[in-house]
């Protein structure tokens, strides 16, 4: 059996293994290394990431490669950004995906039109990894789900991993990307433990995977809401429902074809997204399908988000926030009828 | 300084440290949820400075905010239910720990963002402009906001506009796991007011009493319409950046010597016996009351009610069902 790891340590790994074979690829980010100039650690990192996730980078590579940023989003991002054109091949980290407002411009304005105002003459190799997610009581502005506003931007791709597999292998094809890719980890999903190929492998940016075949539904689920979507179909399999699981892996390109052909033959499509629900990845994939596959729909397409409103402080209300199993549950339920059930 | 003013003072620090042990010990236990950042051993700086202020003043605050909230006149219940997510909370348990905020106090709020205090501090200054109520506002944030695009930002404009803002920086050595010395390419904070035409002071941030006289003068020039002063109190962080944090990032040497031989509130004990502004009676009583707050608190946020569902989207202007 092959070797399991967590999500962090198979992000770990794609950044090692991306350092060692280039060395342009550099890491950039508010205490990635941590502790820079403190006399007693003589150079040895102090955290590795708040959440520990580039651990042990920068006691290897050092911190010529590992770096240590001030508390200045905007500056170091169009840095990266900058760095990208002109040499480097940077990763650059940005603690929470809540942040990315203070590093909008940067991404928004510089990196992501670079290319192609410049008539296609730079290339912008940038990798940005930001946590994203709620489950972990980090309230309002530590919890939000942000990929949706950078798929909607042209000049970036967007990724959105649901296992440690996945996070490493989509890592690598990021990092040795010629265009800027916003890589999205969720912080509940670190301490995942998944198989793990040891070494180098990538997966393409735009494929889909079908994690779990099925005849009478499509789910499409982003990130962690893979698992909320085979908790789901686990349920729904003892009621003779068997739903299609599709991981779109990366939204920005969009394997387009494989929910397609999915819908096709299922005729019935639901979306789960853990972001707000107006103008999310959920809505933007049911216009798609809408758009390309309305003939092959039998009912209405069914969205499963979290609701309009900021991520609540309580507990018992971040619960209600987050899209759960038995909402799926019953929603792929009123989708199919009663016909289906009793068959 | 009178008595009052140094029982206040003393009460406010206690009420702090209590405060901020006791969530560090229940924050152990698991039963608050997410993550706190502790102001214990920083607590000369809020209050020399809060005590200068009225309810029509406001504050803005940071990630590591209970020490501003209970100095502004924050209640302990209110606040404690807040950080265990309780209805009873300040903001109905909506906001947690990096996100106390009440208006009636003039709290404008803790904020998880780092350097997003500048900017509000400056619209409540300007706001108290207009409105020429008297008002005047201060802007509290960490050595690590000042390298922030906002602290230029909002400092520029209220040094521009002439407005009432304070801008006090808490020094206390390290932006999240990051040295002040590494991270900024300045000698000192107080030193960036040059670039903005405004008074920079430098204090002793764990020396209430030297707080409190840089504080006085830089609010009375704000009020009197003589524009914003940044003040720089050098002090330590006592805790982590969160609990939990290993704190690999500080010397043996420092861990043992601030809470002990730099602890404000021993100094401030010192200098209020010394100068006979509080008898030694006196101080254990207000010690007494200090504790039994909080420890009301603890048990008012303990038997509060966790919020109704229904609130999970209240207070978004717009619903769609």
């Amino acid at each position: 059996m092959a070797r399991k790891i967590t999500f962090s340590k198979a992000i770990n790994e794609a950044m090692d293994i991306a350092m060692e074979r280039d060395n342009k690829v550099i890491l950039i980010g508010e205490d990635v290394a941590g502790g820079a100039t403190v006399d007693h650690l003589q150079d040895e990192e102090a955290w590795g990431g708040v959440f520990g996730v580039t651990k042990g980078l920068g006691n290897k590579f050092g911190r010529k490669r590992v770096i240590d940023m001030p508390i200045a989003e905007a500056g170091y991002m169009g840095a990266s950004v900058a760095a990208a054109v002109t040499g480097l091949r940077p990763i650059s980290e940005l603690m929470f995906n809540d942040f990315i407002g203070s590093a909008m411009d940067e991404i928004m304005n510089q990196g992501a039109k670079i290319r192609y105002m410049f008539g296609g003459k730079a290339e912008v190799p940038l990798t940005i990894r930001t946590s994203h997610g709620a489950g972990a009581g980090a309230a309002a502005q530590h919890s939000q789900s942000l990929y949706g506003m950078l798929t909607a931007i042209p000049g970036l791709k967007v990724v959105v991993p649901s296992n440690p597999y996945d996070a490493k292998g989509l890592l690598l094809t990021a990092i040795e990307d010629n265009d800027m890719v916003a890589f999205f980890e969720d912080k509940t999903l670190y301490s995942m433990k998944g198989e793990v190929p040891e070494g180098y492998y990538t997966i393409p940016l735009g494929k889909a995977e079908i994690k779990r075949a099925g005849d009478d539904l499509t789910i499409v689920a982003i990130g962690k809401m893979v698992q909320v979507a085979e908790s789901a179909a686990n349920q729904l399999a003892k009621q003779n429902v068997e739903v299609e699981i599709i991981d779109p892996r990366s939204l920005s390109p969009l394997d387009e074809d494989t929910i397609l052909q999915s819908v096709e033959k299922t005729g019935r499509l639901l979306i789960i997204d853990e972001a707000n629900p107006r103008c999310n990845v959920a809505t933007d994939i049911s216009a798609m399908v809408v758009d390309k596959g309305f003939d092959f729909l039998d009912a209405p397409i069914k969205m499963v988000t979290a609701p309009h409103a900021p991520t609540p402080f309580a507990t018992n209300l971040e619960q209600l926030y987050i899209p759960r199993a038995e909402t799926v549950v019953r929603t792929v339920k009123d989708m199919i009828g009663e016909l289906t059930l009793s068959r | 300084m009178d008595k009052k003013m140094a029982s206040w003072m003393f009460t406010k620090m206690n009420d702090i440290r209590n405060f901020e042990n006791q969530v560090q010990k229940i924050f152990a236990t698991g039963e608050i949820p997410g993550f706190v950042h502790l102001y214990a051993g920083e607590e000369a700086v809020a209050v020399g400075v809060c005590a200068h202020l009225e309810n029509l003043d406001y504050i803005t605050s940071t990630h590591r905010g209970h020490g501003h909230c209970i100095a502004k006149g924050c209640d302990l219940n209110g606040m404690m239910a807040e950080i265990f997510g309780k209805e009873t909370g300040l903001c109905n348990g909506k906001g947690g720990s990096m996100h106390i905020a009440d208006l009636e106090v003039g709290m404008l709020g803790a904020n998880g963002i780092v350097g997003g205090g500048f900017p509000l501090a400056v619209g409540a200054g300007l706001s108290a402009d207009i409105l020429e109520n008297g008002g005047v506002a201060v802007c509290f944030f960490g050595d690590g906001a000042n390298n922030h695009g906002t602290f230029h930002e909002g400092i520029n404009i209220a040094a521009a506009l002439n407005l009432p803002v304070v801008f006090v920086a808490e020094n206390n050595g390290f932006g999240e796991a990051t040295p002040f010395e590494y991270a900024t390419s300045a000698k000192t904070i107080a030193d960036r007011a040059i670039a903005y035409d405004i008074p920079g002071v430098r204090v002793d941030g764990n020396d209430v009493t030297k707080v409190y006289e840089v504080a006085e003068e830089a609010i009375e020039r704000a009020r009197n319409g003589e524009g914003p002063t940044l003040i720089e109190a050098i002090t330590y962080r006592t805790s982590g950046h969160f609990e939990g944090d290993n704190q690999a990032y500080k010397s043996e040497s420092d861990k043992e010597k601030w809470p002990v031989e730099v602890d404000c509130i021993e100094q401030f004990k010192a200098y209020a016996l010394e100068n006979k502004l509080l008898s030694k009676t006196e101080l254990e009583e207000l010690e007494k009351a200090s504790l039994k707050a909080v420890e009301e608190a603890v048990e008012f946020a303990h038997h509060s009610k966790v919020p109704n569902e229904e609130a999970l989207t209240e207070n978004v202007y717009v619903s769609y069902k």
